[in-house]
């Protein structure tokens, strides 16, 4: 073969249309398409169009316009993004994760408790060790469901529901154990985490009240972390291999039991993270609930972000972006919260059905070419 | 009612698929279309019935232009395709699969099964198809399931069939009772168009015959005219030899020793009963059988995919009969799945990613935990060279290319590593002539150089033309086995024992 054709063959378009297609133009027509459909939910509540203008411009500088801002958003981010990555691993290799939200809090009650246990230790080592605790705890915990869906054939939807039942009633029973709970408190709160085993601020030279904290790095290496597993190793190679087609898998010589048990570790591994991140990052303990729905609103962000690393960081910035704006909405326009939870409900309903956007929408789209024989 | 296509030009992105093709097909004929691997077959029928809109030209009936929007306005105008892959529910009947999305409804907008039962018998009485209306279609045979698709079609009076290598997936029987449907259906001014690529088929059933190569017409013939040679030398564009040379016949040791295995289906019921054969080294060793004789498990329980529930299996002499899928692999075993789709690629996947499915792992393509995508994308090209796979890229989804090319790229990547034992299911199920003389070769090859092969095939002239040993499997035992070393074999002989007649 000449080197020119083979140069040609090797060389071809990697990013096809249909690709920026799915990743960049649903989703921003999507998120478009929820912000007018919020804004008519405003105006069938009487909301007038004075205020919804202000409630949109709040949403825009609460989340972007101010150093403050940005740095909510990032803090908001940065867990969704962690636990975001897990679940679009366990998504690519065919696992329908629910448990992220039991694999947070698991995760970070590793972290907090790993923290407190070993106070003495010097930040350079507690840190990362104890975040490794995070990392640990999540994926033994998600280890559990692999386990038995790849030995019993029980479906992780409803293993990771049930898991996630349990880890709640789990950490509120740890909080009130003598070892693990603040001395002299009653209520279910576990004790502080040392200072040497919390997550930097990043801008307290600036303004002591900016939270943005170490985490956002670890959000980042994360991304590269997940890219590189899942396009450029064997192991992410067997991931995705097993999630298109099992069978063809299977006959390749992969281990089916062996592939879903080490994907939802590392689905695990990451909510862990995110836990971690929390306890170490924000919050500085554990509480009961501390996830607070984070591992939920991860499966929107996998989702949104078509389980591709680069798309769950931009997806996850778009829903931190929400959730840091959205508490200035309500603040400055006083309109409730629960428009930001409708309107990422919105965003989700338009992604999760392109079809609907590609008929709504039809401009920019290519002609659908159909499917193959 | 007659159809004619007129410059009809259809691109995908770089790759031009058809290229202003002009076909006329008529009312009481059949159609023969005749072409290589993607060459573009699939893609004019697609256009023609809508579910392609086509780049340019234009598609008449009966002398008026139409425009299709899908498959829906198609069918209404009275053209149906039956898809080389079926679409059926498998867990609904007959008559159920039938009028999904045309539903008859009676009051209150009911579903009016009932009707739609007659109405199925009636079309099985107009063209003797035979089809028990309340059966569900996962228990019925491919042949079957076929003739669901076609009546599929008759429901929705169409008045032009297509027919996308109807016969690809039927035993050579099926075949002959699928005749006999295409002559009642052009008997009663139906049109019809056949793809296939076996060319006996084609001379024996088409009414006129078109090639269509690298997207373009490039001939039109009389099939009364015309013989095997000169056909496939048109499809080609060169002369193609159907005979396939080796060298004589010299084995050495044996490379695969099967003693008295029995293995089970998922349903505990026996799929292979007490059989021991053997396979050495420079010989080809075909197995012959209608399908569902327990080749199938048999091939699974070799290459490591289902459990041996007792004896053994020895290679080159050690005991491999619990070794992993991998562990074969290593060794040398290469296997050609005879279900391509299900389990030989994947076809969200790209040519590339499907070309080391199973030997992404191996040093040539990656150090450490890392694959190295660059050598498997150089590596590619190459074998998408060697083996002639038609692709834009290597990059290309894997389920983009023809069918005949996906089943081309298996091949590749099984023949192009290290092998001493190859297993091949149906090798050249779908393939043009030209590809299928390709394979055979490079089958040959591999026992030429010392390799054992150990072929399972539907085909039987493909068991006889490379096959030095046959052995026919009926009813999950070796029924009888034949020396093709010495002179041809009897292919009389050889049909009796697939019937299960003992010789
Ligand atoms: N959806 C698609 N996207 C990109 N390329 C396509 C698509 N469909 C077909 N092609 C390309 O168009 C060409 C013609 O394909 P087609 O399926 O029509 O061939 P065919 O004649 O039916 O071959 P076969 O006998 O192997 O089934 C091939 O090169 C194929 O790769
Ligand atoms: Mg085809």
């Amino acid at each position: 073969m000449t080197n020119e054709t083979t140069d040609r063959v090797v060389k071809a378009k990697l990013i096809g249309r249909t690709d920026f297609e799915d990743m960049i133009l649903v989703p921003v027509i999507a998120v478009v398409a929820a912000l007018l459909l919020g804004a008519l939910t405003m105006l069938l509540t009487n909301v007038d169009l004075a205020t919804i203008v202000r409630s949109y411009v709040a949403l825009a500088v609460g989340s972007f316009g101010s150093l403050n801002a940005l740095s909510e958003t990032l803090t908001a981010a940065t867990p969704l993004v962690l636990a975001g990555l897990g679940l679009a691993l366990g998504f690519r290799a065919g696992l329908f994760n629910i448990g992220a939200e039991g694999q947070i809090l698991m995760g970070g009650m590793a972290a907090v408790i790993f923290g407190f246990s070993f106070a003495g230790l010097p930040s350079a080592i507690l840190l990362p060790l104890s975040l490794l605790a995070g990392v640990l705890g999540g994926a033994l915990y998600a280890s559990i469901a692999g386990w038995l869906r790849a030995t019993t054939g029980a479906h992780e939807v409803i293993l990771t529901i049930m898991l996630n039942s349990i880890a709640y009633r789990l950490v509120d029973f740890m909080l009130s154990m003598p070892a693990i709970q603040k001395a002299g408190r009653a209520d279910p709160i576990s004790k502080p985490v040392p200072e040497a085993a919390e997550l930097p601020r990043l801008l307290t030279w600036i303004d002591p009240n900016l939270r943005v904290h170490a985490g956002v790095f670890l959000m980042l290496a994360a991304v590269i972390v997940v890219y590189w597993v899942l396009f450029k190793s064997k192991l992410g190679f067997e991931f995705r291999a097993s999630g298109k087609n099992p069978e063809a898998a299977r006959f390749a010589g992969m281990r089916s039991g062996l592939i879903i048990v080490s994907a939802m570790a590392a689905a695990g591994g990451l909510a862990g993270l995110a836990g971690a991140n929390q306890v170490l990052g924000v919050l500085g303990r554990a509480t009961p609930g501390f996830s607070a729905g984070i591992g939920f609103t991860a499966i929107s962000v996998a989702l949104l972000g078509r389980s591709h690393p680069v798309g769950v960081l931009i997806a996850g910035l778009l829903f931190g972006a929400l959730e840091a704006g959205g508490r200035q909405m309500q603040v400055d326009a006083g309109v409730s919260i629960d428009l930001i939870s409708i309107i990422q409900a919105l965003i989700i309903v338009f992604i999760a059905a392109p079809l609907l956007v590609r008929a709504i929408f039809p401009w920019g789209f290519r002609k659908a070419a159909g499917s193959r024989e | 009612m007659d159809v004619e296509l007129r410059g009809i030009t259809k691109r995908f992105g770089e790759v031009v698929a058809n290229a202003d093709v002009n076909l006329t097909i008529r009312a009481g004929e059949v159609l023969g279309l005749l072409g290589e691997n993607g060459a573009g077959k699939s893609t004019l029928m697609n256009v023609l019935s809508g579910l392609y809109r086509p780049d340019e030209g234009e598609i008449l009936i009966d002398g008026k232009p139409v425009a299709f929007d899908g498959p829906g306005d198609a069918i209404r105008a009275g053209i149906g395709m039956v898809h080389q892959h079926f679409m059926l529910v498998p867990v609904f009947s007959v008559a159920e699969n039938v009028v999904l999305g045309v539903e008859p409804t009676g009051k209150f907008d009911f579903l009016d099964l009932k009707t739609a039962r007659r109405q199925v018998r009636e079309i099985n009485q107009k063209y003797g198809l035979e089809v028990d209306p309340d059966a569900k279609i996962e228990t019925l045979p491919v042949g079957v399931q076929q003739r669901v698709e076609i009546i599929k079609v008759l429901f929705r009076s169409a008045d032009v069939l297509i027919l996308d290598e109807p016969t690809a997936v039927l035993t050579p029987q099926e075949v002959l009772e699928f005749f006999e449907i295409v002559k009642a259906l052009r008997d009663a001014g139906k049109a019809l168009v056949f793809i296939t690529h076996k060319l006996n088929e084609i001379l024996e059933i088409a009414d006129r015959i078109s090639v269509i190569r690298a997207g373009r017409i490039v001939g039109e013939g009389d099939p009364k005219k015309l013989n095997r040679k000169e056909l496939a030398e048109m499809m080609v564009g060169r002369p193609v030899s159907f005979d396939v040379i080796k060298a004589p016949y010299a084995p050495g040791r044996d490379i695969l020793e099967v003693k008295d295995v029995t293995i089970l289906r998922d349903n505990d019921e026996i799929a292979v009963d007490h059989v021991s054969l053997s396979v050495k080294s420079g010989e080809i060793v075909g197995i012959a059988g209608v399908q569902g004789n327990g080749q199938s498990a048999l091939i699974e329980a070799l290459t490591g995919l289902r459990r041996v529930a007792s004896g053994a299996v020895l290679y080159l002499g050690d005991d491999i009969t619990h070794a992993s899928v991998r562990a074969r692999h290593k060794m040398g075993v290469a296997h050609i799945p005879e279900d391509r789709h299900r389990a030989g690629m994947i076809a969200d996947f790209t040519v590339a990613e499907n070309m080391v499915l199973d030997t992404y792992y191996d040093e040539r393509f990656s150090s450490g935990p890392q694959i190295n995508w660059k050598a498997v994308n150089a590596r590619t090209a190459e074998f998408t060279h060697d083996f002639d796979i038609r692709t834009p890229s290597v990059f290309a989804q894997a389920g983009h290319l023809s069918g005949g090319n996906q089943q081309k790229l298996v091949v590749a990547r099984e023949l192009s590593r290290e092998t001493k034992l190859v297993v091949a299911g149906q090798p050249t199920r779908g393939l043009d002539v030209g590809s299928i003389e390709y394979i055979h070769q490079r089958l040959v090859e591999a026992r030429d150089t010392g390799d054992g092969v150990l072929i399972v095939s539907s085909e039987l002239d493909e068991i006889l033309a490379l096959s030095d040993r046959i052995l026919v499997m009926f009813k999950g035992r070796i029924v009888a086995e034949f020396d093709a070393t010495k002179g041809t074999v009897d292919k009389g002989a050889i049909g009796l024992a697939m019937a299960g007649v003992a010789a």
